[in-house]
């Protein structure tokens, strides 16, 4: 007969087990080991000049790639060729292993219906209410309304703004307005997400909120993301800290180094279409390059 | 790229988009709230500038013409002359022209403000075809509206000559109903609804494509309206002249 002390060490040891299992597994998940964003050898030509030249890189699942770059260096456009709102001129793009170059219109919508994206300003439509901008992706899909109320409380909440949801977008803020999107971005849980530079002209303690959205949804959500940035304090945010859930159940952030923690963010640098930079913010912060360092202390 | 090419070009595209909105109107999904809210904005706001413009044209057409045809002892064929005139002519091509005015620039700045917002890229970033949800319920709402719009014009355009035969030149109602009765002929009716048909499907089209097209921001968006509406008053004239010759032919309504 087993003794109260011996069933909880079966218990506990069952529990470790799987733990244990778990973590095999996601190693050995091979789903894992494809990119959820790979760009091969991408170039695009505007009016005769190359916007973007021979661009490669990859997003692993579950990473963030901070794309930095001065204004008109291709950050925009190399998220808008993700989504096919654009389509290159030479090399492939890569959606979860699929190659989705040369996909039309039809083929792209079940494309994007994986994918989220956060533009600069929001881009919120001005006729919808906040409910119906949330509500858009699930009332296009034809899903009932009392299921389309909870999801839409629920993306709200997420990023604080239930008690916008009857505002029309012409009564928010500039941080409202983004953090609206980005509620709209997340209805059914895509699992790529691209921020437009969603901090762009924000005071300083809503773009940390937006921030700490992006790093929740790395770090709790298992999100892959690309985040098109030109300030740095967006970088350091985001290579600095990480979200966790504490014991009351609350979402904290925790500084690296506190704790051990690898936090799943690269970063990316750009120049006139090209990546002059890829690597980890210590590496960024050690790179000799002059327009790096002047790009990072700004003189 | 020289003026022949980007003619060309502009054109290949309007088709392209005229081709799939025409797809967008019969293929699911169907945007019907969307269409209805587009017809309400349509026709019903722009009755009132259809039922001055009709009744006034009617009026002044009758002003214009009855002293010559009194002079030719022609009066009684007043109504004839002013139902054939505005059932043709003056009622499609002049109820076309005031809904470009209002329509076709809303449609085209409505359309810019959402591309350089980038609305547009949101919309089809969420699954969703604008043209199909943006597009289609336009057109539709343009093919159902204009003719109807047209039918109330002709019918106040001949009680806007009625009302200056009567009380300002004193002829008698009956004499003037009379001829407008023995005037129009059927294919004057099929004619008349079959041109706005055809109005609308083109104003429609110009609208949407240059304001999808748009770009250089707010500046863009005005550049945009001013070419939509400039282009659809000319091509409603263009196509007024080749449908007019058209229907002589297959309706036999030259005489």
């Amino acid at each position: 007969m087993m003794t109260q002390d011996s069933i909880d060490r079966t218990i506990d040891n069952r529990v470790s087990d799987q733990a244990a299992e778990s973590t095999f597994r996601e190693v050995d998940d091979t789903d894992r080991a494809i990119p959820a964003i790979e760009f091969r050898n991408v170039t695009m030509i505007y009016d005769g000049r190359k916007v973007l030249n021979d661009l490669s890189f990859k997003v692993m699942k579950g990473e963030t790639k901070i794309i930095l770059g001065g204004s008109g260096c291709g950050k925009s456009t190399t998220i808008k060729l993700v989504l096919g709102l654009i389509k290159p001129d030479e090399g492939q793009i890569l959606v979860e292993g699929e190659d989705i170059t040369n996909y039309d219109e039809n083929h792209m919508m079940k494309v994007r219906k994986k994918l989220g994206m956060i533009f600069q300003e929001g881009a919120l439509f001005d006729s919808l209410s906040v409910y119906e901008n949330v509500a858009f992706k699930l009332h296009e899909q034809g899903v009932l309304e009392e299921d389309v109320e909870s999801e839409v409380r629920r993306m709200l909440r997420f990023v604080n703004l239930e008690d916008a949801i009857d505002k029309m977008p012409a009564e928010l803020s500039g941080g409202m307005r983004r953090r609206v999107g980005i509620a709209r971005a997340l209805v059914g849980d895509p699992k790529i997400v691209m921020f437009d530079e969603p901090t762009a002209g924000l005071d300083p303690p809503t773009a940390r909120t937006i921030c700490e959205l992006a790093m929740k949804l790395r770090d709790l959500e298992d999100v892959s993301s690309i985040f098109v940035t030109h300030e740095m304090n967006n970088l350091d945010y985001l290579t600095s800290e990480y979200a966790v859930v504490n014991e009351a159940g609350e979402v904290v952030f925790e500084k690296e180094g506190e704790k051990l923690c690898l936090i799943n963010s690269k970063v990316l640098m750009m120049r006139n279409g090209e990546i002059i930079f890829s690597g980890t913010d210590e590496t960024l912060r050690r790179a000799e390059d002059p327009y790096i360092h002047k790009f990072l202390r700004g003189h | 790229m020289n003026f022949i090419a980007r003619f060309l070009f502009e054109l290949q595209e309007m088709s392209l988009l005229a081709g799939r909105s025409a797809r967008g109107i019969f293929k699911k999904p169907h945007y019907v709230p969307e269409s209805i809210a587009q017809m309400d904005y349509i026709g019903v706001g722009s009755l009132t500038i259809i039922i001055l413009t009709g009744f006034f044209t009617g009026g002044v057409l009758t002003l214009q013409t009855y002293q010559t045809l009194e002079s030719y002892g022609a009066v009684d064929q007043l109504g004839y002359l002013v139902s054939i005139s505005l059932v043709r002519e003056l009622g499609p091509v002049l109820s076309a022209l005031m809904v470009t005015g209002r329509v076709v620039s809303a449609i085209s700045a409505e359309l810019g403000s959402m591309v350089v917002s980038e609305q547009i890229d949101a919309m089809r970033a969420l699954g969703t075809d604008p043209i199909r949800k943006l597009v289609a319920p336009r057109i539709l709402a343009l093919l159902v509206t204009l003719p109807l719009l047209t039918l109330i014009s002709d019918v106040m355009g001949i009680v806007g000559g009625w009302a200056v035969s009567t009380f300002l030149y004193g002829l008698p109602s009956s004499m003037f109903l009379n001829s407008v009765r023995d005037g129009i002929t059927t294919d004057d009716l099929i004619g008349g609804i079959i041109k706005p048909l055809f109005f609308a499907f083109l104003m429609g089209t110009i609208a949407c494509h240059k304001g999808l097209k748009t770009e250089g921001g707010t500046v863009g968006v005005g550049r945009a309206t001013t070419s939509a509406v400039v282009m659809a008053s000319i091509i409603v004239i263009i196509a007024d002249f080749i449908l007019a010759r058209a229907l002589q032919l297959i309706l036999g309504t030259q005489t």
